[in-house]
């Protein structure tokens, strides 16, 4: 007997007669709102009774205020993934409630609190271990041909003494001693020395990565240069290594102030020290807040939102940070030099460049597995502070910053002007930042290895990565050709101003009426899906189907799977989510296959629903437009707290 | 005039070529009555030739005995020609510039130009008015405007309210700004609301009055129905234009319309927009925050969101309201033809398809009276203050791609076909966009000594070049999104020449053997269905199973 798991644990958490607003059109939809110990979820009223509820609106949400004149009280979510709620609750005393329960709900305490630990696939616990080997780091290196005769795995982090935010498997010079590497990290903040994140094999050119020195206004380390040493010794290419500071030099010189700092020149032999001044967590954070009042909450006029772009600085900063990549991936690709990046913690402006960096370097990066080797490898295995940058418990306010989200972006605007490169399409990137901020996987839950070990993450969450791999035809790039990438190993962007564009499918995922309504990459996936089952059918009649074109011999190699049917290629991704969930709570009578259905539930980035159907006004038309309200599709609205963020 | 009288220098050897994205290459640059040409001489290599119509301006630098020609086309594009000595470099500029200048229209290339293909169908005959209006239920083509005595920029043919007669039409042009007195422009089967436009009227200070005008549109609405008037200027703009002997409809007299005005820019303004916008696309050196406010100040973005919103409006008004619509601004042949066009490519489907398409520039700019001739003497590089020169229809067709980005696979026709539209419109071998009006290309004889762009675009090989292998026909209304956010910069004409378009090109060929195959593979499937049909009913065995 299949328990009904909503309606009981929000006995107390339901609430009827609650408004949806569209913040970007005057359109609204009555409905009930229920709160569960994971998820806020709005259902929208039967269709008989939405009809006057849209009337009413008609006329007190013009003025975009929600809370002036009109009966009930606003609550506004603001979401991780960039979705705006405005909810209007009658009653004032139901508003304060549910405010007060989603506080607390959203501010876990401990980590046992968070999704992950609950969400159950229903997957056994071999199934579940399997997910989690799905990616192997040592493998990963061995591909990039390490160990080699110049580099070697070092076991003096094996039980986290040395560094407590690094993994324990790390790649160091073969000349680099342990006394050398603890001597040097002994120098570095945090600990972290500098160790092998990429090897270019075609040059022997390493990519390293480590902590600002501690050198204060004159402090040296004589194994730290030892080590520096090293790394450019185990390069026969080079007489000398880049030590790349990936922060402005102001805040670079400040630091030594505190005793930190950045390496000078005339203690290392043969380094060239670089600044390539990309800003700090405090100053990204501001700029996404920026942008996002920028974008938020009205109708923009073109010229607010192109100056409001501007100073918000965001994607000056993402140009910054390409460009970084790109100085990186010449000096290694051309000059065929190793290169040391750090910036103050070795954790945030390090991993954006060195994965940036390595994505533009080796086209394995840009598969689907390579790119999830890729975070896992630069992102999670080297202590990117997931926990604090997310804000995944209740913590410190001014540790979160949008660190990750602007990686996901910078390889979003290479895509763009790669269309041929990337195995992946845009919502795979999107999928993963839901799932970084939602914590329903385990993948990214702590600030570091160490920290996951002891939340025993691979015994009591999923990983994330097997449950994208079982989706992998809905996020692949339809054009990608590998070809391509055999012919451009080394991508080459331009960084002119005029190639950085705004993502508006990602920063207004959730808004539909901001999107084309018919989309390119769904229309090609449908027809691409559509040739692989006639391939399917046309092997039962005749054994000469049309030669598939020469280029594209490894995709149709993809009909060994069993074709899906059309709607999970259709709906978003992110629709298979609330599906699975329905499924679950075995709740089909309460939300139904509306939900499924459903256009506002779903990310609607492209081409999400008819032609017809955009409800926008484009003018000041005395009230005469009422024509149309009356059905729509019932709407359901269903939030996790991980990516919830209440600003009201 | 003899073009050799200008032509100083004809031929210079050693002559190179820079152009962005591409390799240099050396040739022999000559000059002819029409064109720059600068070939290498060898099988395999690319010959430059460049209209001197499509030239927009020139610039000459000098390192040495070496001068350079930098030369700004119309189409955007600049390229520079480094000429060995000084004598010839000079000789060579002034002659481009003597060339590029003509003042004469029939000194225009395509008079001249013989056509190197074989005209299937003659686009001079392509959209005739009769083919067009002749259904049309309560509407007829008046012949009231045959010599053009009575409106200079309209055609001979135009379609009126069935009740109006002549002598009316006569009247209500003397109220109207440049005689444009109101004519249809679209009619939306769905519902029989129609959009008409016209000049401004001609009510002045003291408030004229004209009773055969409201007795015309009034014949337009249907009894106990509303109609909209779309003003393309502000309220302000129309009030001043009042002192100029203008004005716009007053409640009073026309009681059965609502006015709404709406804040276009006007001609010299969008020229402006143009250059500033391509000022700041050529800037290699730019920081980002430079970039954005450079494109912010430039307005470009602004004049599309407005010109868009207002189309859509006025689509919303004939759809959505049921209600008939009268556009116009001042003249009615610039910011009008934008917005009456753009609603019927929202509202129409045929006009989404390639001769659909042709028909509306046909019939919405050219017969219509949008003055190309003026509008497209000079484009973005040009030096002198803007007079007459606006890229109206550059606009127009930068909004009909913001809506095939938002509704690609709704067009029959690709982006290559808005970009060929630009390019012709600015310097053509053809003589459809020559002259201000119909009037003009009668008087220049056009169809007679020049070839149709229609004719050219018409022909198997080209339409399969410019059609869009996404298209499914889509009847729907086609409602764009017009937030800020939705509208990209038009990288296919303004980045055209500053990019590297080849990674693009290869996923879009990509994109379309994608497609190509998917259809080989139904067909496939289908004749396989259709043999196993027909062993069905021929084999008795198969039958009884």
């Amino acid at each position: 007997e299949t328990k009904k798991r909503m309606p009981e644990s929000t006995k107390e958490h339901r609430v009827e007669q609650v408004r949806l607003l569209d913040r970007f059109s005057s359109k609204s939809t009555n409905g009930t709102l229920y709160l569960t110990a994971t998820h806020l979820i709005f259902v929208e009223s039967s269709s008989n009774n939405s009809t006057s509820a849209g009337q009413e609106i008609w006329v007190s949400a013009s003025g975009g205020d929600c809370s002036a004149g009109s009966a009930g009280c606003p609550l506004v979510i603001q979401c991780r993934n960039f979705r705006m709620v405005q909810f209007v609750v009658q009653r004032e005393r139901d508003c304060h409630d549910i405010y007060s329960s989603l506080l607390r709900l959203l501010r876990p305490v401990s980590y046992e609190d968070l999704y992950a630990f609950s969400y159950n696939p229903k997957q056994n616990d071999q199934q579940r271990e399997e997910g989690w080997q799905l990616i192997d780091l040592g493998a990963e290196f061995e591909r990039m041909g390490v160990p080699c005769d110049q580099w070697q795995l070092t076991d003096v982090n094996r039980d986290y003494k040395v560094c407590e935010t690094y993994p324990r498997d790390l790649y160091v010079p073969i000349t680099a001693s342990k006394p050398i590497i603890v001597g040097s990290s002994k120098f570095r903040s945090k600990g972290r020395f500098p160790v092998l994140t990429y090897f270019y094999q075609e040059k022997k050119a390493a990519v390293c990565r480590c902590s600002q020195p501690l050198s204060g206004f004159s402090a040296r380390c004589l194994e730290d240069e030892s080590l520096l040493q090293a790394i450019s010794k185990a390069n026969h290419n080079s007489r000398f290594v880049y030590v790349m500071d990936t922060r402005p030099k102001l805040n670079a010189l400040a630091n030594r102030a505190a005793g930190k700092g950045y390496e000078n020149e005339d203690n290392y032999s043969n380094i060239r020290f670089q600044f390539v001044g990309i800003e700090n967590i405090h100053v990204m954070r501001a700029s996404l807040q920026k942008l996002l009042e920028v974008i938020g909450s009205r109708p923009l006029s073109m010229s607010d939102y192109l100056v409001g772009l501007e100073s918000s600085g965001w994607l000056r900063h993402i140009k910054a940070v390409v460009d970084a990549a790109i100085f990186l991936t010449k000096a290694v690709t051309v000059e065929g030099v190793s290169v040391l990046v750090h910036c103050s913690d070795g954790w945030d402006r390090t991993a954006q460049v060195c994965s940036l960096g390595s994505l533009l370097m080796d086209p394995y990066y840009r598969t689907i597995k390579g790119f999830m080797v890729l975070i896992e490898k630069d992102w999670i295995s080297f202590g990117h502070k997931f926990a604090d940058r997310c804000d995944q418990l209740d913590g410190d306010p001014k540790e979160v910053s949008p660190i990750f989200t602007q990686f996901l972006e910078c390889v979003w605007q290479l895509t763009e002007q790669f269309p041929q490169a990337f195995e992946f399409s845009e919502w795979f990137l999107l999928q993963i930042h839901e799932h970084v901020h939602s914590c329903q996987y385990g993948n990214f839950l702590g600030n570091n290895q160490r920290q996951r070990e002891e939340l025993q993450l691979r015994e009591r969450t999923h990983s994330l990565w097997a449950f994208l791999m079982s989706e992998k035809q809905n996020y692949l790039n339809p054009f990608y050709s590998p070809a391509y990438s055999e012919a451009h190993p080394v991508l080459e962007p331009s960084t002119l101003p005029y190639h950085f564009k705004f993502w508006r499918n990602m920063y207004h995922q959730f808004d539909r009426s901001m999107h084309p309504r018919q989309s390119i990459l769904k229309t090609i996936l449908t027809l691409r899906e559509n040739s692989r089952k006639q391939l399917g059918v046309t092997p039962v009649a005749t054994s000469d189907p049309p030669a598939a074109p020469p280029t594209r011999v490894q995709r149709s190699n993809s009909n060994t799977l069993p074709p899906r049917p059309d709607s999970l290629i259709l709906g978003a991704p992110i629709n298979h989510k609330e599906v699975q969930r329905h499924e679950e709570d075995d709740e089909q009578e309460e939300v139904g296959e509306e939900a499924m259905e459903s256009t506002d539930t779903e990310r609607t980035v492209e081409g999400s629903s008819g032609t017809d159907s955009r409800k926008q006004s484009y003018g000041e038309l005395e009230g005469t437009y009422n024509s149309d309200v009356a059905k729509e599709e019932p709407a359901v609205v269903s939030l996790e707290f991980g990516v919830a963020r209440m600003t009201c | 005039m003899e073009f050799a009288e200008l032509i100083k220098t004809p031929r210079v050897d050693g002559v190179v070529l820079h152009r962005p994205f591409l390799p240099t290459v050396e040739g022999t640059l000559c000059l002819t009555g029409h064109h720059l040409i600068l070939s290498s001489r060898q099988d395999n290599t690319e010959e430059l030739w460049l209209l001197h119509s499509n030239i927009d301006s020139i610039e000459k630098r000098f390192v040495g005995s070496l001068g350079s020609i930098i030369v700004k086309c119309k189409d955007l594009r600049v390229i520079q020609l480094d000429i060995p000595g000084m004598e010839e470099c000079l000789n060579i500029s002034s002659s481009i510039e003597a060339l590029s200048t003509l003042d004469s229209v029939s000194l225009m290339y395509p008079f001249f130009y013989r056509p190197m293909f074989e005209v299937i169908e003659d686009g001079w005959n392509s959209f005739l008015p009769q083919d067009f209006y002749w259904w049309f239920y309560e509407w007829r083509l008046s012949e009231v405007n045959t010599d053009f005595s009575v409106c200079l920029s309209y055609p001979p043919l135009v379609a009126v309210p069935k009740d109006v007669d002549d002598d009316t039409l006569r009247k209500v042009s003397t109220f109207r700004h440049g005689g444009r007195f109101p004519v249809l422009s679209y009619y939306h089967k769905k519902n029989g609301m129609v959009m008409m436009r016209a000049g401004q009227p001609l009510t002045g200070t003291n408030g004229r009055r004209c009773k055969e005008d409201e007795k015309l549109i009034n014949a337009t609405l249907r009894p106990g129905k509303r109609g909209y008037i779309i003003d393309t200027r502000t309220v302000n703009v129309a009030q001043q234009a009042k002192a100029r002997g203008g004005g716009f409809e007053l409640e009073a007299n026309y009681p059965q319309w609502r006015r709404i005005h709406k804040a276009l820019e006007r001609s010299n303004v969008l020229q402006d927009s143009l250059i500033k916008l391509v000022e700041a696309c050529n800037d290699q050196n730019h920081s980002m925050d430079r970039w954005l406010s450079k494109l912010e100040a430039s307005s470009w973005q602004s004049n599309v969101k407005e010109i868009l919103t207002t189309a859509c409006l006025a689509a919303q008004c004939i759809d959505r309201e049921g209600a008939s619509v009268l556009v116009h601004g001042t003249e009615g042949t610039d910011s009008t033809l934008q917005v009456t066009s753009l609603a019927q490519i929202i509202l129409d489907p045929t006009c989404r398809t390639i001769r659909g398409f042709q028909g509306l520039v046909e019939r919405e700019w050219l017969q219509a009276g949008h003055p190309f001739q003026q509008r497209c003497s000079q484009s973005a590089f040009s030096n002198t203050k803007p007079r007459v020169e606006a890229p109206v229809f550059l606009l127009f067709l930068d909004c009909v791609w913001q809506i095939l980005r938002q509704f690609p696979c709704s067009f029959e026709f690709c982006e290559s076909f808005l970009v060929l539209l630009f390019e012709h419109a600015y310097a053509s071998q053809f003589g459809t966009f020559l002259g201000n009006s119909a009037a003009d290309r009668s008087k220049l004889s056009l169809p007679e000594k020049t070839v149709s762009l229609w004719s050219w675009v018409n022909r198997p090989q080209e339409l399969e070049r410019l059609s869009n292998p996404l298209y499914e026909a889509n009847s729907l209304v086609i409602w764009p999104s017009v937030a800020p956010q939705s509208l990209l910069l038009w990288e296919g004409v303004f980045l055209r020449w500053n990019r590297s378009s080849k990674c693009l090109d290869e996923a879009y060929e990509e994109m379309v053997h994608i497609i190509e195959y998917n259809k080989e593979l139904q067909n496939k499937v289908n004749s396989l269905r259709r043999q196993l049909a027909e062993l069905e009913t021929e084999d008795p065995l198969l039958q009884e199973s």
